[in-house]
């Protein structure tokens, strides 16, 4: 309760800074906030290309041209925001070193202004995504509230996974080096790029079961592709754990938030 | 009102002998401590009544900064009780954490809101803030091409853009060029009077003496001293002085003849000391006052001739004045061993504000260059501080008498 008071005292700072760290990213190059969208749009263009193409990689049961892409689109763009959340969460600390040493502000501003930008970059290239479906007439209709649930869970677990991190990161160097590699593997033990159907018998459950974002990730492919609700079922450890980490990180921080200024 | 009380405060670092000892001691099941402590600040108490003016002296790494830090919030004491009433605006580490690539107006923004203040009063104090920091089309630059002392002007600007109840500055007073700095305190000094509490850590002796009513001196992370300013600073000076000295005699051990103290040694400077217009010891004396300057001579071997010189160099070690008893015709003949002379050289301190050493040398002529019996290097510091004079720069007192004269035109 405190807590959100003092989010509510220092809410002019966190709208500022969301702006500010927003037009930082584009202002300085020639095609700003394009970028944003190229990134991932390369990634969409070069996995459509090699798995769609020329692997003939199909999903079952769509018959569509563009469900392939739909299919990568819904994993890889919400992946990023997992990411994004992630990998800037365990730098939260280090990267402002500058103020914490020197004003005394709640410190709980900085996760909240990390998930506001990065909710804003997800839905700039969530909402093209938007677009193509519509031009393409693949839009599923009201069953597309049912990602609201879904990004909630998301988010909820990349910051508490991303803020456990943070605060290691600050004793540990080590584990922000250590978690960019476990994030390529991660990726690529997700049903992203591939369906969940080419997976080995022996490894599909492995990964459905101790991979919380396998379930985010394919809830999201139901509602594009299929235009269907996700399996609610499958989503409840997901909650579970990211609720988990919430609580971690919140107890890390608790017990180490004296030490990390003097560690910076 | 007491709007800071400070009791039994220490801080104290973790310190792992390894980079492992720290992941041995937070997977470790039993809880062992695998860390040592290293404290600080250890130990510290004391108030501050609303719109007192404390000013905090002490070495460099005597636990100044982290003692602010600590009142300021930014860092939490290991142990003991801080507390604060008031807004707190505070200046630490020269700057209040700008963002490089923000221009000037988008970091006073974001600090300001940092600092408490609100989107729409910031917007109303932008134009004075502005003013004040003097940086002119800069304001809209990126903060990255700013100059260290133009980041500082700003950060000063907006710190203290509104009159907070605490203001605690660290060392920003000596940043920037002098007509910043007297800005910088006129502004201050303003504060002070409308009732803002103060906290200053500086090393400018003369400013803790104008603007603060108390003062604390720190050494090793405790309370060396408390009292006026004055007080402190001469106990601040001995100090130093006790520093200088255990430096020279350190240089002197590993390399026995050095030019600090050198010499034959057949005499030797026992004593040296300053003395104010009242006869008592001193390291800080006003523009202008008469002093004395003591230096007792002991004679180890029976000599010739003995000479007495010395030389007043200012802190970039420039020989202010200096001479001899061979030019003022006062040469000891035949001095025996064991005989002991003192020396009471007085004159008017007509030098500027600002710290100064004193060298003497015992020879048997006008130069060392015969026989050299001592010389010594930093045998004292003083400084000169204006208390009653007018403002003036410079090394040396040579008080004017201007006089203006009008032809209408």
């Amino acid at each position: 309760m405190k807590h959100i008071q003092s989010l509510w005292q220092y809410k002019e700072f966190i709208i500022a800074s969301v702006k500010r760290e927003f037009q930082l990213n584009y202002q300085s190059s020639l095609l700003g906030a394009l970028w944003t969208v190229l990134n991932p749009l390369s990634m969409i263009i070069i996995y459509t290309v090699i798995f769609s193409q020329i692997m003939r990689a199909k999903l079952p049961e769509t018959d569509s041209i563009y469900a392939y892409s739909v299919y990568l689109c819904a994993g890889i763009i919400t992946w990023a925001l997992f990411t994004e959340i992630v990998t800037r969460g365990q730098n939260i600390f280090i990267s402002n070193a500058n103020i914490l040493k020197k004003i005394n502000f709640p410190r709980i501003a900085l996760p909240v202004i990390l998930t506001i930008n990065a909710s804003l970059n997800f839905a700039i290239i969530f909402s093209l995504f938007l677009c193509f479906m519509i031009i393409t007439s693949q839009f599923p209709g009201m069953v597309i509230l049912a990602v609201i649930p879904v990004l909630i869970i998301q988010i909820l677990f990349a910051i508490g996974l991303g803020l456990t991190l943070g605060v290691l990161n600050v004793f540990f160097r080590d584990v922000g080096q250590f978690f960019n590699i476990v994030l390529q593997f991660w990726f690529w033990l997700t049903p992203i790029v591939y369906p969940v159907s080419i997976l080995p018998e022996i490894i599909k459950p492995l990964i459905l079961t101790w991979n919380p974002m396998a379930a985010i990730i394919a809830a999201y492919q139901t509602i594009f592709v299929y235009g269907t609700m996700p399996d609610w079922n499958s989503l409840i450890i997901p909650s579970l754990v990211a609720l988990t980490f919430c609580m971690i990180a919140m107890s890390l921080y608790a017990k180490h938030a004296h030490e990390i200024v003097d560690e910076l | 009102m007491t709007v800071i009380q400070v009791s039994k405060l220490g801080k104290a670092y973790k310190k792992y002998p390894t980079r492992w000892a720290r992941l041995a001691e937070w997977v470790s099941i039993k809880k062992t401590k695998k860390h040592q402590l290293t404290w600080v600040i250890k130990d510290i108490s004391f108030t501050v009544k609303k719109g007192e003016s404390l000013g905090i002296v002490g070495i460099n790494g005597t636990g100044k900064s982290t003692l602010l830090k600590m009142i300021t919030g930014t860092t939490s004491p290991t142990e003991g009780t801080i507390q604060v009433h008031g807004r707190v605006a505070a200046l630490l580490e020269l700057g209040l954490g700008f963002h490089p690539d923000f221009t000037g107006r988008e970091n006073v923004m974001l600090s300001g809101q940092l600092l408490g203040i609100s989107h729409s009063e910031l917007n109303q104090l932008m134009p004075q803030i502005e003013a004040f920091a003097e940086i002119g089309e800069y304001i809209d630059q990126p903060v990255r091409i700013y100059s260290s002392g133009m980041q500082m002007r700003l950060a000063f600007s907006v710190a203290t853009a509104k009159r907070p109840d605490i203001l605690i500055v660290d060392e920003a007073l000596s940043v920037g060029d002098a007509y910043f700095q007297h800005k910088s305190f006129e502004r201050i000094r303003a504060f002070r009077e409308e009732g803002t509490t103060l906290l200053i850590v500086s090393h400018d002796k003369s400013a803790i003496q104008a603007i603060c009513d108390k003062a604390i001196l720190l050494d090793s992370g405790q309370i060396a001293k408390e009292g006026t300013p004055e007080e402190v600073f001469d106990y601040y000076n001995a100090l130093i002085a006790k520093k200088e000295n255990s430096i020279v005699t350190s240089v002197q051990n590993n390399e026995g003849k050095f030019q600090t103290t050198s010499g034959t040694g057949e005499a030797k400077v026992k004593d040296i000391s300053l003395h104010n217009s009242k006869g008592e010891k001193c390291n800080t004396i006003a523009v202008g006052e008469p002093v004395n300057l003591r230096i007792k001579v002991k004679i180890h071997q029976s000599i010739e001739k003995l000479v007495l010189g010395y030389g007043i160099k200012d802190r970039l070690g420039q020989v202010m004045y200096g001479t001899n008893t061979w030019h003022t015709k006062q040469i000891v003949h035949q001095a025996s061993e064991n005989d002991e002379y003192i020396y009471h050289i007085s004159f008017p301190a007509n030098f500027g504000p600002g710290t100064y050493s004193i060298q003497t040398a015992l020879v048997d002529s006008d130069s060392h260059l015969t026989n050299n019996y001592e010389w010594i290097d930093l045998a004292l510091m003083f400084n000169v501080i204006n208390i009653d004079k007018t403002q003036f720069v410079g090394y040396q007192w040579n008080e004017p008498l201007i006089s203006i004269e009008k032809h209408n035109g």
